[in-house]
């Protein structure tokens, strides 16, 4: 009889705290979103942010999240897939190996700051590449690599066995076997799980501050050369993210509608965040459906 | 094995892309006109310009780092200097960052430029900052700040400098409410602090176990406003009606005040180039100390433009009429 | 069915030009193995630099520049302006720990009883619902916690309890939803991967739910729970700008959990752009980075600890 009691007030106290988890989740987004939607238009995501004056936007920190998300992606996936490779198919278990999966677990767990310190350094010092979305994507680099590599790692891993040996009976080469059998099939679960890791940098912001600056150029949204200083596409101008900028107007911020607009940006970068998750859990249910039915 | 070739050559591409990237860099440096130059501007914007200094156009690019009280106003006035026709071919790029950043990387070279809340001096060693050229673009001036219901609305210098070494710790003690009192400091390194304590205090003090310590003025303003008892203080520009500034010794903190010297709360906003200017830093600098910018960017920041002040001041504090 | 057919091919194929077959995979081989090597490569360089390049800013105060290592870990007075010049850190360590300890302590409980309502009580809608909330929390990004913070927490500290509002509380707790999703996630994993027999046999003897969790299913996963509670610790610790907004940054240990106080990482972001690198001010700001590092390499250590003792 106690123990049935004890049993159903363990059982309340798990449920209670499972709905005060869902209610502090909603009652976050709640705020974020309440307070911030409004401030959403069409031309708050497309205009210049003012300095001190009302009704600036956020277009160019929203451009140059996405671009600065595209650069890490580019630099991050190849050596991930490398990397995860060799961990799931050339790695013997020895000690060399064990070091290894000791350096991606540490480079994971670096804090942001020490990330961003060691970029203002040797990226933007000592390499000479300024503060750039270049630099900052580097930086951003060295927390996403980890990442990838593990996932790769893991996807390659629940490959069944069969069908890697097929391939090697085929005669093909170990290397083919990886690229041309295995990673099709681990492919959905890559790709949602870099999805999920782009949602990550797109919130970053310590590490920004010192490598990719706090302040964009005058972008000039019709000159497309990427070698041209106030172009967009230019991966070696300074840039200002979402999330440096929401910090930035928070803590220096003149314009009269600076709090709007922090809670604007906050709620744009919030929707962008929900926008990834269940981006990435489609397309990886879709990438898969396609190439097993495919196959 | 289709779908392997398509993945294969998508690493390429990718890959090739990220060499591009480094390439892009290397070229560009090579170039005139482009950011990277970010990467070396002390050399490539001397560069340019020397060939084109007898012609009409000057055409490089100038990097501006440090303060990030001057940030603003620099980033407006290179907006519309770059909206100039005939600077068309130059790019200024300022960054923020902290005054100590900018005065290391003008004096490392990695800046053209370095913006500074405080005289170099006071920051670098003698030596690298005897190789810094000053230019005093602004005036900045600051107030300290109340939250609204303290009841005070002017402080004496002994008060405050009580209030800020802990000896006074209740509004009552200088005719206000029955509130204890909470400082919103700045951290020790701070620009803003050290002008604070140079002038309104005239000492050096301690953090005080409890005092809050922010950098920016966005969050220090947040703080005073909502923390009742709270005691700030803002540059000018920051002010409304959100909070209390406290006037100083019975003097309101206004431009006017400022340019007599009546307020002595105030410092000038540097920017500070290694050896003179070459030609393009120059007509950047020149016109920020433009009449037109003067009377028009400066005051709609908040500062107070040099040529209208009545004294001038020295790195050692002291002040002489102009 | 492809198999067969293409083994007979490859071997007609091979017993035509066996050798230039052979050197083309070699060589395929080769430059795969070159790639892989070279990515791994890579990692180590980038940690190896990393460590060296703090390393050789954050030693310099104790190698040349005259600070006592001593007096920067146990120094309780930061007065890098000062004459002379004070650097004890031990009120930002103490920040530190204080506020991650107790960010864990309000988070570990929450994400267990979390992860059991998801694996144990209503696995469904656990699954369907809760897990994507909670993973969403992980992705809402740091500044956005900072300005929630500011906005909601610390009014709310200021009005309910004594004090300023900011402090190690507000810290903690803006940390604590922060962390919240990496310690249930790892929870939920391990919980989940418990053999079902552990579980069946249990109530087959006639135990209560309770009874089961609190006795079976906790002992069991207690590592793999110390784990996730070990890895939040790491993410709160080095966690900068949210931390940042509300702890209010005074460099002393607070006598209260309402009363201003700061962590390493705080400091760091604080006075690091006020100070001329080189300066030794500058340099005692990289010595914390040094510490942060070093803690990194602890925590790491702690994990692998404990999954040591998970696999036994």
């Amino acid at each position: 009889m106690r123990a049935k009691t004890v049993d159903r007030i363990a059982t309340g106290v798990i449920i209670a705290v499972a709905v005060l988890i869902m209610a502090v989740l909603a009652g976050l987004l709640g705020f974020l979103l309440v307070r911030g939607v409004r401030h959403i238009d069409f031309h708050f995501l497309t205009s210049f942010p003012q300095a001190i004056k009302e009704g600036g936007g956020i277009g160019p920190q929203l451009f140059n999240s996405l671009f600065l998300l595209v650069l890490t992606m580019i630099i991050t996936i190849p050596l991930g897939l490398g990397a995860g490779i060799y961990m799931s198919e050339y790695a013997k278990p020895n000690r060399l190996t064990g070091f290894i999966r000791l350096v991606v677990e540490v480079l994971s767990s670096f804090p942001s700051i020490v990330v961003g310190l060691f970029g203002l350094l040797v990226i933007v010092n000592t390499f000479n590449l300024g503060y750039s979305l270049l630099s900052g994507a580097l930086a951003l680099t060295v927390f996403n690599l980890p990442m990838m590599v593990r996932l790769t790692e893991q996807s390659l891993r629940s490959v069944p066995r069969e069908q890697k040996e097929a391939g090697l009976a085929l005669g093909m080469s170990r290397w083919k076997t990886i690229t041309s059998v295995m990673l099709p099939v681990a492919l959905p679960s890559i790709v949602t799980g870099s999805i999920l890791a782009a949602g990550r940098v797109f919130g970053e912001a310590a590490a920004l501050l010192f490598t990719a600056g706090m302040s964009s150029p005058r972008l000039d949204f019709t000159d497309w050369n990427p070698l041209h200083p106030t172009s967009p596409l230019n991966p070696l101008r300074p840039a200002e993210t979402l999330a440096v900028h929401i910090w930035k107007i928070n803590s220096e911020g003149l314009a009269p509608d600076a709090p709007e607009i922090a809670a604007g940006a906050s709620a744009v970068l919030v929707i962008m965040v929900l926008l990834f998750n269940l981006g990435a859990r489609w397309f990886g249910r879709a990438l898969y459906r396609k190439l097993t039915a495919s196959k | 094995m289709k779908k392997s070739m398509v993945l294969l050559l998508t690493f390429i591409v990718a890959l090739t892309l990220a060499a591009c990237g480094n390439k892009s860099n290397n070229s560009a440096n090579g170039g005139s006109a482009s950011p990277s130059e970010s990467a070396s501007p002390s050399e490539s914007a001397s560069a340019s310009p020397s060939e084109s200094s007898g012609g009409e156009k000057l055409s490089g690019s100038v990097l501006a780092v440090g303060s990030t009280a001057l940030q603003p106003l620099a980033q407006a006035v290179a907006d519309k200097f770059m909206a100039e026709e005939q600077y068309k071919g130059i790019s200024v790029q300022v960054q923020p960052g902290g005054s100590g950043t900018g005065l290391s990387q003008v004096s490392d070279g990695q800046a053209d430029i370095g913006n500074s809340d405080i005289f170099a001096e006071e920051k670098l060693d003698a030596d690298k900052a005897k190789e810094l050229v000053d230019h005093k673009v602004a005036v900045v001036a600051m107030a300290a700040v109340a939250h609204k219901d303290v009841g005070v609305d002017n402080l004496t210098k002994q008060q405050l400098v009580d209030i800020f070494t802990g000896k006074i710790t209740n509004w009552k003690d200088v005719g206000g409410a029955d509130q204890k009192i909470v400082i919103v400091n700045r951290p020790a390194s701070s620009g803003t602090r050290a002008t604070f304590e140079k002038f309104a205090l005239g000492t050096k003090t301690e953090d005080l176990q409890g005092s809050i310590q922010e950098d920016s003025s966005g969050t220090v303003k947040k703080l005073v406003a909502e923390t009742p008892g709270a005691i700030g203080y803002l540059a000018l520009s920051y002010l409304d009606d959100k909070v209390v500034a406290l006037k100083y010794d019975g003097v309101e903190p206004t431009a006017d005040n400022v340019k007599t010297n009546q307020y002595p709360v105030w410092a000038y906003e540097h920017m500070y180039t290694k050896g003179e200017p070459n030609a393009v830093v120059k007509a950047y600098l020149d016109y920020v100390l433009s009449e037109g910018v003067q009377n028009g960017e400066v005051v709609d920041n908040g500062f107070v433009p040099v040529s209208e002040m009545k004294v001038e001041r020295d790195a050692a504090g002291n002040v002489t009429n102009k | 069915m492809n198999i067969p057919t293409s083994n007979v091919q490859s071997s007609a194929e091979s017993g035509a030009k066996p050798r230039e077959r052979k050197q083309r995979h070699v060589a395929e081989e080769i430059r795969g193995k070159i790639y892989v090597y070279f990515c791994v490569l890579l990692m180590i360089v980038t940690i190896f630099s990393i460590v060296y390049f703090i390393a050789s800013r954050g030693l310099a105060p104790f190698v040349s520049q005259g600070v006592a290592l001593k007096d920067m870990l146990l120094g309780l007075k930061w007065k890098p302006e000062g004459e002379p010049p004070l650097f004890g850190a031990l009120p930002f360590l103490f920040g530190s720990f204080a506020t991650s300890l107790f960010a864990a302590i309000i988070a570990a409980p929450l994400a267990f009883c979390a992860s059991i309502y998801m694996t144990e009580i209503m696995p469904k809608f656990g699954k369907t619902v809760l897990q994507p909330a909670i993973e969403l929390l992980a992705g809402i990004p740091s500044v956005v916690y900072g300005f929630v913070g500011l906005s909601v927490i610390v009014p709310f500290l200021r009005d309910t309890f004594p004090g300023q509002g900011v402090g190690v509380l507000a810290g903690a707790l803006v940390l604590s939803i922060m962390i919240l999703p990496t310690i249930t996630t790892i929870a939920t994993d391990s919980l989940r991967s418990l053999p079902n027999g552990l579980k069946e046999g249990s109530y087959a003897l006639g135990a209560t739910r309770w009874q089961t969790i609190s006795r079976i299913i906790l002992p069991t996963t207690l590592p793999s729970l110390l784990t996730g509670v070990v890895l939040g610790i790491a993410r709160a610790f080095g966690e900068a700008l949210a931390v940042q907004m509300v702890i209010g940054n005074a460099p002393h240990i607070p006598h209260s959990l309402f009363e201003s106080a700061t962590t390493l990482t705080s400091i760091i972001t604080l006075e690091m752009g006020n100070t001329t690198s080189g300066s030794l001010h500058n340099n005692a700001l990289w010595s914390l980075a040094l510490i942060l590092l070093m803690m990194t390499f602890l925590f790491v250590f702690v994990v692998r600890m404990l999954e040591r003792r998970v696999k036994r």
